[in-house]
């Protein structure tokens, strides 16, 4: 075991999500790594369909029919416990299994994309707040709607003896989203998972959520994964960065390193893209040429190749990159620019 | 919610009076009415005894005078209306007795039949719609849908006629009818209620048997669009058992068209009993309904009509007051 994977709060290790379909498998993850330090914020991007939230969903278990889990482990290594206790393999465990429920919404909460549907129209917030909080807690009634309000406090919700019993439609987008972190973080979680918790919300929304996710990690010494693919939000809000690309990790790094010196192909393409204010009228906003491959007709090789502007033919296109460190560094990456086939480090650098 | 409910009523009241104006007008439209029909009869119902029919002729205007049948429509609507209000639904021109005695018992067996049948058909189809949602495309799934295609395939007289001889022969048990002979007229009491019960299941399963097929396929169809909907992995990511939160969230939701339909299940299974009432000689409203028509008895088939519509009206209204209970998202202003 390394020190990052001893002192991280989660760690993901080569996991594999297939989806058997009539058509053939879809393998929505395909050996992906990371890890998640405590009270850290760990930024996860990708283009849509590169397997993002379903990390989230595999972490919880709560992987949509017919996913299902065929490779890897999932360490959960409860901060609480000290240093000696054992990682949980989440993998291992029973999807709906006590266990596994007891971390679900305990442990590692969840924050979904679309706070509308993500309450039940009819049922109150209220009600629904405190359904997690007796679940997960020794409160009665009273006592869960009272920590409800104190929470709805905390998250900025005006009014919550009146919010408390009203309906996810009688909420503006940004308080429902609001309700959902309050809800999400009602049990002490010490691993918060954010699914694109600002794409359905206006930008000005936008910054405010990101500053009371902020504020609620400081507080609670929480860690937060952040899924997105909003480059500006993992700059503003990520410590560390793991670029994915088509179920697997292509680079990670401290958010730094991977913003000034990017090193894999695609992460640059990304970076590219994000329009910037210095840029001269009528100059054409660099894309990643290509589309994602079908998911039945992954290529050969690296996956990336086909879109790639480095594409080495003769070595892309036979062998699969090993995702490796760089020069002893916290940066990683799965790039022949930076790794011979048989794993060793190319000494001239792309750069 | 009171203004609702007594905007709601009034509501009621108007479409009880349309439905009795359309009930009343609907039965003068075939051609001829009761005095019609009556000399027919006399003459051994032929139409072509013109001798003997011109005869009769006096005999005819006679009967229709009597019975106010040759005053304009707007004079005997608003009679007949007048009495009704004061729940005087007149005598039958057939039997010659009140109206209010030949379908009194029969309507309080009509609504216990119906009763006694949604009962049947959703303690049934509810879990198993629940199974088969939830376990869709299982083989589980597959032999529930397999038998639901098959209820909803066999012919409800077949099925009655099959269950009967099932009853019969095999259970030593009385069929036909909803009472033993014992209790027929008997007062209400606990024996009667429990002999009652007796009868009841065989033509509850009859009439049930197609609804349930159905119910079981509307309720597994909606129950798998909410179970993919974001609210329920929300639920599930909060640590809630699988079970509670199937039941607390997606069912409620999937249930809600039932609740909207309650007020059409009455006059629904009313007009599907009819052959069925009669192969098990039920005593409902059905077969006095069908009798009354072909012999256009005016007042029974609309004191029938107009009872039915007014029952639909009270279920629709309870449907309603129940979704405004059941779905906040529906406002009342």
């Amino acid at each position: 075991m390394t020190e990052t994977e001893s002192s991280s709060v989660l760690s993901v290790r080569d996991l594999m999500v297939h989806y058997p379909t009539d058509e053939g498998v879809v393998k929505a993850l395909d050996g992906v790594s990371l890890d998640i330090q405590p009270g850290q914020t760990l930024g996860v991007v990708g283009e849509s369909g590169c397997g993002k939230s379903t990390i989230g969903r595999a972490i919880l278990r709560i992987l949509d029919k017919p996913g299902q889990i065929v490779g890897g482990e999932i360490l959960w290594n409860d901060p609480e416990k000290g240093s000696g206790s054992r990682p949980v393999d989440l993998t291992a465990q029973e999807p709906n299994g006590p266990e596994m429920r007891a971390i679900r919404g305990g442990d590692i909460a969840l924050v979904f994309q679309e706070p509308m549907t993500s309450f039940s129209p009819i049922h109150t917030i209220g009600n629904q707040m405190s359904e997690a909080i007796t679940l997960h807690q020794d409160k009665t009634a009273a006592e869960a709607k009272e920590w409800s309000m104190e929470l709805m406090n905390m998250v900025g919700i005006p009014n919550p003896p009146q919010r408390f019993d009203e309906y996810s439609y009688q909420l503006s987008g940004g308080l429902r989203q609001r309700a959902m972190i309050a809800m999400a973080i009602s049990c002490g979680p010490k691993l918060l998972i954010a699914d694109e918790p600002t794409t359905a919300l206006d930008v000005t929304t936008q910054a405010q959520i990101l500053d009371l996710l902020r504020g609620l990690q400081e507080k609670n010494n929480m860690a937060i994964m952040l899924i997105t693919h909003n480059l500006g939000v993992i700059a503003e809000m990520a410590d560390e960065v793991v670029v994915m690309y088509l179920g697997r990790a292509v680079e990670s790094g401290p958010v730094d390193d991977i913003f000034h010196q990017a090193k894999h192909p695609y992460s640059r393409g990304l970076l590219e893209s994000i329009p910037s204010v210095l840029a001269s009228g009528r100059e054409r906003l660099p894309s990643i040429a290509g589309s994602i491959p079908h998911p039945f007709n992954r290529p050969s090789g690296c996956t990336f190749r086909p879109r790639c502007p480095s594409f080495i033919p003769g070595t892309c296109d036979v062998n699969v990159p090993q995702y490796l460190a760089l020069g002893g560094g916290q940066q990683k990456v799965s790039c022949f620019l930076h790794h011979s086939p048989s794993g060793v480090e190319e000494v001239s650098s792309h750069d | 919610m009171i203004a609702f409910l007594v905007r709601r009523t009034l509501l009621a009241g108007l479409t009880t009076f349309v439905i009795s104006i359309v009930a009343f007008l609907a039965i003068q439209l075939p051609p001829g009415d009761y005095a019609t029909t009556y000399v027919e009869n006399l003459l051994g119902g032929s139409f072509f005894n013109t001798a003997s029919a011109l005869g009769d002729q006096a005999t005819e205007d006679q009967i229709r005078r009597d019975l106010g049948l040759d005053r304009p429509v707007f004079i005997q609507y608003s009679k007949w209306a007048w009495r009704v209000v004061h729940l005087d639904f007149g005598i039958s021109i057939e039997h010659g007795r009140k109206i209010t005695e030949i379908v009194g018992q029969r309507l309080v067996n009509t609504v216990l039949l119906a009763l006694g049948t949604i009962l049947f058909t959703w303690v049934l189809a509810v879990p198993i719609g629940i199974y088969s949602a939830v376990k869709h495309n299982t083989a589980g799934d597959y032999a529930v849908t397999f038998l639901g295609f098959l209820g909803l395939a066999v012919p409800d007289f077949l099925l009655a006629l099959g269950l009967m001889w099932i009853g019969f022969a095999y259970f030593d048990l009385s069929v036909g009818g909803l009472y033993s002979p014992e209790y027929l007229d008997a007062a209400w009491s606990f024996g009667r209620a429990v002999d009652l019960l007796k009868h009841l299941w065989i033509p509850a399963i009859v009439l049930g048997t197609a609804g349930t097929a159905g119910l079981i396929r509307i309720l597994r169809n909606n129950l798998l669009d909410e179970l993919a909907k974001p609210y329920v992995v929300a639920a599930r990511a909060r640590g809630l058992p699988e079970w509670k939160l199937v039941l607390k969230y997606p069912v409620r939701m999937a249930l809600n068209p039932f609740i909207s339909t309650i007020g059409y299940l009455l006059p629904f299974l009313l007009s599907g009993s009819v052959i069925v009432s009669v192969v098990l000689s039920l005593p409902t409203l059905g077969p006095v309904l069908l009798r009354s028509l072909t012999n256009q008895d005016l007042f029974l088939a609309a004191a029938i009509v107009l009872m039915l519509g007014v029952l639909t009206v009270i279920g629709t209204l309870i449907s309603d007051i129940l979704l405004v209970i059941f779905d906040p998202r529906i406002r009342l202003d």
